[in-house]
């Protein structure tokens, strides 16, 4: 049976206290900015109404967590396994120093998303961002995978200002032709290539599947993949190596 | 007590802001309590609200807010005060005994209108006689701070968490068509009164979150039109800014925005024609005056508030709204604390100034 807690008259410290006291599925409710939920948990499946605090699922180590209102700034900092859902959008740099895990937004991302992701061998993390992401999209990226879909954009650009800036590793998916984003000189942004298909199929299709679109429409649109050109970008800068 | 530059204490913030476009008046009852989510951006070293339209009966006189160390001071800053204004009220400002908030300095304030005899004699209009008397009694008066000096507004500001500080000046019984707040947490500078935000000055209000590494370029610049810095805190420079630019320089508030927050230069390339020119005209003319660091700030005016986030959005700030009502917060739970129901929640851009004026006719 689900656990219910009332976070309303919770600090941030009682709510986790709480939360690692449960097991299984645990519904929070009317919670208010509480901070740190989750940080660090690995196996529950929590399900969060009203609008968690900074820092949601920071260091998560495999439990799952669905927001079913907006999440705040550094959704998943230093995540390292597991899955966070949000229906609604997301602050400012989310996913930072993300090493792995999934996080899927329905709406738009602020500033920041995905900055300094990593990967290493199968850890591989995905951030999925349904709606638009704000400027310095995946800055110092190291790896792991962005998806920007721009859903209900409308005119509005995909992507902010600056996006790839000291991007060295991983891969992004943006769901536009990308001719007005302007890109540094150290990435590559080509039209998505039928082998690149597999691969961004399977995001989208859970996504759509999350949160109820259909799939073949969110495809039929171009997709440019931004990959960093080097594998050593540091290259010449101090010495050659 | 040790100054900028002798001390440093690590960083947070908080800021929150509503107005009704109505003009309709509010406690600040919920302004207080919608920063009780945000207490851990605070280490309670400093908390403070402006509150617009709270004093209707006494709406065209300037309400000076001030701070004393001693009540000698008060004397004689009131002997100062009457040389150059008629003094139709002053009082002490209400305060609530409660533990979270000790050492309160005399806390006083004055309704006042400047003397035409002085004003005629000095040549200087009403405005700028009480921003350069609020400068000279900051700047030569030890133990003496105006730390509020507009009409109809004022602002209420402490050591302490900012749920306190509304509590302690009973924010509940004053009723503002638009209110601002701020949680402190000190990154440089001592927590002490005086330096707690707002930092007003006439009907300029600023709550800021964040640090200004250009402060010193800034203060520099500003303090040739005869601002002086001296509460000890970098955010005041941004509210004697605003004042130089708009009431002095005329400008509106968008293009101070634009000198305050100005665009890369490879972003405003890629701007219109008209843009272009506007933002380049701004960076050329005001180059000192471009506020360097992370913040994002809410600026109270009569009328209306501002929001603003530096370029790079280093700090954090949403808005929402609902009916005639519109709401900004460090945190979208501040703004669910005020309305539980707010629609449109959206983060501005870096640099894209958010101005919210009541309606036509609203009574403010």
């Amino acid at each position: 049976m689900a656990v219910i807690i009332d976070a309303k008259q919770l600090g941030y410290k009682e709510l986790n206290c709480r939360l690692r006291e449960e097991s299984g599925d645990i519904t929070i409710s009317d919670c208010c900015g509480q901070r740190f939920i989750a940080a660090g948990m690995s196996d529950k499946k929590i399900t969060i109404n009203g609008v968690p605090g900074n820092a949601l699922g920071a260091y998560l180590n495999g439990a799952e967590i669905t927001v079913n209102a907006n999440a705040q700034d550094a959704v998943g900092d230093t995540m390292n396994a597991g899955k966070i859902v949000v229906h609604g959008g997301i602050g400012d740099a989310a996913g930072y120093a993300m090493r792995g895990g999934r996080i899927f937004v329905k709406g738009d991302a602020g500033y920041r998303a995905g900055i300094h992701m990593k990967a290493y061998k199968e850890k591989v993390p995905v951030i999925v961002i349904g709606g638009c992401a704000g400027s310095f999209l995946g800055e110092y990226q190291a790896g792991g995978v962005i998806v920007v879909l721009g859903l209900e954009a409308d005119d509005k650009k995909i992507v902010g200002y600056f996006p790839c800036t000291g991007m060295h590793g991983g891969k992004m998916f943006l769901r536009s032709d990308c001719r007005d984003i302007k890109f540094p000189g150290q990435v590559t942004a080509r039209p998505a290539a039928d082998e690149d298909m597999p691969e961004l199929e399977e995001y989208v299709k859970e996504y759509c599947r999350l949160f109820g679109y259909d799939e073949k429409a969110v495809m039929d649109s171009p997709f440019t993949v931004v990959t960093p050109d080097s594998r050593n970008p540091y290259k010449q800068m101090y010495v050659a190596n | 007590m040790k100054k900028e530059g002798q001390i440093r204490i690590p960083s947070g913030c908080a800021i929150a802001a509503v107005i009704s476009r109505d003009g309709e008046r509010m406690s600040g009852e919920k302004i207080t309590e919608a920063m009780k989510p945000m207490h851990d951006r605070s280490n309670g070293l400093g908390g403070g609200f402006a509150g617009y339209g709270i004093y209707p009966e006494y709406r065209d006189f300037y309400a000076l807010h001030m701070f004393f160390d001693r009540r000698d001071t008060r004397k004689e800053c009131e002997v100062f005060l009457k040389e150059r204004f008629e003094i139709v009220k002053s009082e002490i400002i209400p305060t609530r005994k409660i533990p979270a908030i000790t050492d309160e300095p005399v806390i006083w304030r004055y309704f006042v209108a400047p003397l035409k005899s002085v004003l005629s004699s000095m040549q200087l209009d009403e405005k700028e006689f009480v921003a350069r008397t609020v400068m000279k009694i900051n700047t030569e008066m030890h133990g003496a701070y105006v730390f509020s000096s507009g009409k109809n507004m004022g602002t209420f500001k402490a050591v302490g968490f900012p749920e306190d500080v509304g509590v302690f000046y009973r924010l509940e019984e004053y009723e503002g068509y638009s209110w601002t707040a701020h949680g402190r947490y000190p990154t440089n500078t001592p927590g002490w009164w005086g330096g707690a935000h707002p930092f007003s000055l006439l009907d300029w209000s600023i709550v800021h979150n964040g640090e200004i590494s250009s402060y010193d370029a800034n203060r520099r610049f500003i303090e040739m039109f005869g601002y002086k810095c001296n509460l000890q805190t970098d955010t005041e420079v941004i509210t004697y800014i605003i004042d130089y630019l708009v009431r002095v320089q005329g400008l509106t508030l968008e293009e101070a925005a634009g000198v305050i927050a100005a665009p890369f230069w490879s972003t405003i390339e890629s701007k219109s024609p008209d843009e272009r020119r506007k933002y380049t005209y701004l960076r050329t003319l005001f180059p000192s005056l471009i506020v360097t660091g992370p913040f994002s700030v809410v600026l109270g005016f009569s009328g209306g508030l501002m929001a603003l986030n530096d370029r790079l959005k280093l700090r954090s700030m949403v808005v929402g709204d609902k009916d005639d009502r519109v709401f900004i917060a460090s945190e979208e739970a501040a703004i669910r604390v005020m309305e539980p129901d707010a629609e449109n929640i959206w983060a501005p851009a870096g640099g894209e100034p958010v101005i919210i004026t009541t309606k036509e006719g609203a009574d403010i």
